[in-house]
């Protein structure tokens, strides 16, 4: 655990010593509050709560994580520094978790400067604060998983652009699995059982208990799931290079 | 200390290393040449830990590489091929980061990055970003990094690739210096370098391991080795003459240089400085040549490909 800390640092000292951080930090919250007021309605409802706030998330997350994640792997790949960290005595393990981790706490960051959303809110009414907790919760979750399939897309490509899209597809098709659109696509060969299963992954019902005030163990336990499923794709990705 | 058994990779159809087996001690300084693609690289990442061999192993300090990697790896240094460097980070940043991840006491990280940017005069450039530094800060940087934890195995992919001469001499002296209490794998097609600094030499080409020997024993194969070259005023007349020795094997004329070739085990010089005296040349200069590693070089890796 005390090399994950130390790549994550080092993950994060870079992530300041770029201009990602400051373009990051301040695009998220612009665009989450943009989104809340112009489309989401966020004065003209009349009600305090953040509900336009959070709806918008998964959909601002699918450009901005593939953006933050596209770099994890490829970057080091193509800068040769790759060879240079896994040279380290360092499980790929901590490696790929110690990345992952740098990147969500930065995330989390990006989230924890839209708190003036919150703040104001409570100012212009009575607002439900655990609702509002819960939903923070729920979308740095959800962030987290597309964060994860990102670092997989990463490690597979070593080209950046690559990583970006794939990973883009890979949340979009995720986030959108329970629209009757994908669902179809599967009914054809599929028994209802699978059917299910897979409407059951979308990333964007499973954060629309969050959204409601509800922190649901298994909720959340999908999101580590999810999260961990994919650290594992990219462990094995990384270890599939060096056996190739 | 390192002992290399039946190593061999294979990337798809291409075999870009084959069964090499070899045995190093402490105090060893080996370099290890061949062309560009021979495999040298791709030794050195199975060596480090990068590429999983796809057959035989290394046992380094008693940690096999495919089995207890991690042990393995804490014993090495490492300059992979080109340096590779966090560039966004300050040198001191990227310093301290490795020290932390190999694991130097915590308290003697900021005093051993202090010292090892003191030997690597590292330390006017301590707080800038690694991406604004030039070439040779950068290598040295890398040099830095591979040996803060001090390290019993030193594994220098091309450790003076793209310096200047006076730059490639301070890492020589400065690998020279450690020499003794390590065992260090220089990898590298300049083979002045070689000479220079190793007491062990093996050449690849193809993937395989064609010559195993000390620099001065290379020397030896070379055609060159005790032959004897002159600058002479008419060389074309004294060249016919030479030829006629009979400890002459050949003679062989460039610009204004003379080179006799001395028949097996022959001694020439004292024949060919006798004879000059004798016909009362006009002699710039005379030379015993020790061989030239160029030459051994060629002659070994050309004669795999044909």
């Amino acid at each position: 655990m005390r090399l994950v800390a130390v790549i994550c640092r080092r993950e994060l000292l870079a992530y300041f010593s770029t201009p990602i951080a400051f373009v990051f930090l301040l695009v998220f919250p612009l665009l989450a509050a943009a989104f809340a007021f112009y489309l989401g309605g966020f004065y003209e409802r009349g009600i305090a709560d953040l509900q336009p706030f959070f709806q918008f998330h998964p959909w601002i997350y699918l450009f901005l994580v593939p953006a933050l994640s596209m770099r994890l792997w490829a970057e080091e790949r193509h800068s040769g520094t790759l060879e240079l960290l896994l040279t380290l005595p360092i499980t790929y393990w901590q490696a790929v978790l110690g990345k992952f981790l740098a990147a969500w706490l930065f995330l989390g960051m990006a989230l924890l400067l839209t708190i003036p959303m919150w703040l104001t809110v409570n100012y212009l009414g009575v607002a439900d604060n655990g609702r509002i907790f819960s939903s923070y919760l729920g979308s740095w979750l959800l962030a987290g998983s597309m964060l994860a399939i990102g670092s997989c897309m990463s490690a597979l490509s070593r080209n950046q652009i690559v990583a970006f899209i794939f990973t883009l597809l890979a949340c979009f098709s995720l986030m959108l699995t329970s629209l009757p659109m994908i669902l179809n696509l599967f009914r054809g060969w599929l028994s209802q059982f699978w059917v299910d299963a897979v409407s059951r992954l979308s990333l964007i019902s499973h954060f629309g208990g969050f959204q409601r005030g509800v922190i649901d163990w298994l909720e959340v336990l999908f999101f580590v799931l999810m999260i961990g499923f994919w650290l594992f794709a990219s462990v094995q990705v990384l270890n599939n290079r060096r056996t190739r | 200390m390192l002992e290399v058994q039946g190593l061999s990779k294979s990337f798809g159809r291409i075999q870009a290393v084959k069964n090499l087996n070899f045995k190093l001690d402490k105090g060893t300084v080996l370099g290890f040449l061949g062309p560009n693609g021979a495999g040298k690289t791709t030794t050195m990442r199975m060596l480090s830990g990068y590429l999983e061999p796809s057959a035989g192993s290394a046992i380094i300090m008693g940690h096999d590489i495919c089995k207890d990697s991690l042990s393995a790896r804490k014993c090495i240094g490492y300059l992979p091929e080109g340096a590779p460097l966090y560039a966004e980070l300050s040198v001191r940043q990227f310093l301290v980061f490795i020290a932390r991840v190999r694991e130097v006491p915590k308290h003697s990280i900021n005093s051993s990055v202090a010292e090892i940017m003191e030997r690597l005069y590292l330390t006017e450039v301590a707080e800038q970003s690694i991406e604004t530094l030039s070439k040779g800060f950068r290598r040295r940087v890398g040099l830095a990094q591979a040996l803060i934890h001090d390290p019993a195995v030193l594994l220098l992919d091309e450790p003076t690739d793209g310096l200047d001469p006076n730059q490639k001499r301070e890492v020589r002296r400065l690998i020279q210096a450690m020499s003794s209490e390590k065992l260090i794998i220089i990898s590298t097609h300049i083979l002045e370098e070689v000479s220079a600094l190793c007491n062990r030499a093996m050449i690849i080409a193809n993937g395989q391991l064609l010559a195993d020997d000390t620099p001065l024993g290379l020397l030896h194969q070379s055609r060159y080795h005790q032959a004897v070259t002159l600058r002479v005023d008419d060389p074309q007349a004294i060249a016919s003459a030479l030829s006629n020795l009979p400890q002459a094997a050949r003679v062989e004329l460039r610009h204004q240089e003379l080179t006799v070739f001395p028949i097996d085990g022959a001694q020439l010089l004292p024949e060919v400085s006798k004879l000059a005296e004798q016909e009362g040349w006009q002699v710039h200069s005379i030379r015993q040549e020790e061989g030239r590693l160029d030459d051994v070089f060629r002659k070994i890796t050309t004669e795999v490909q044909a």
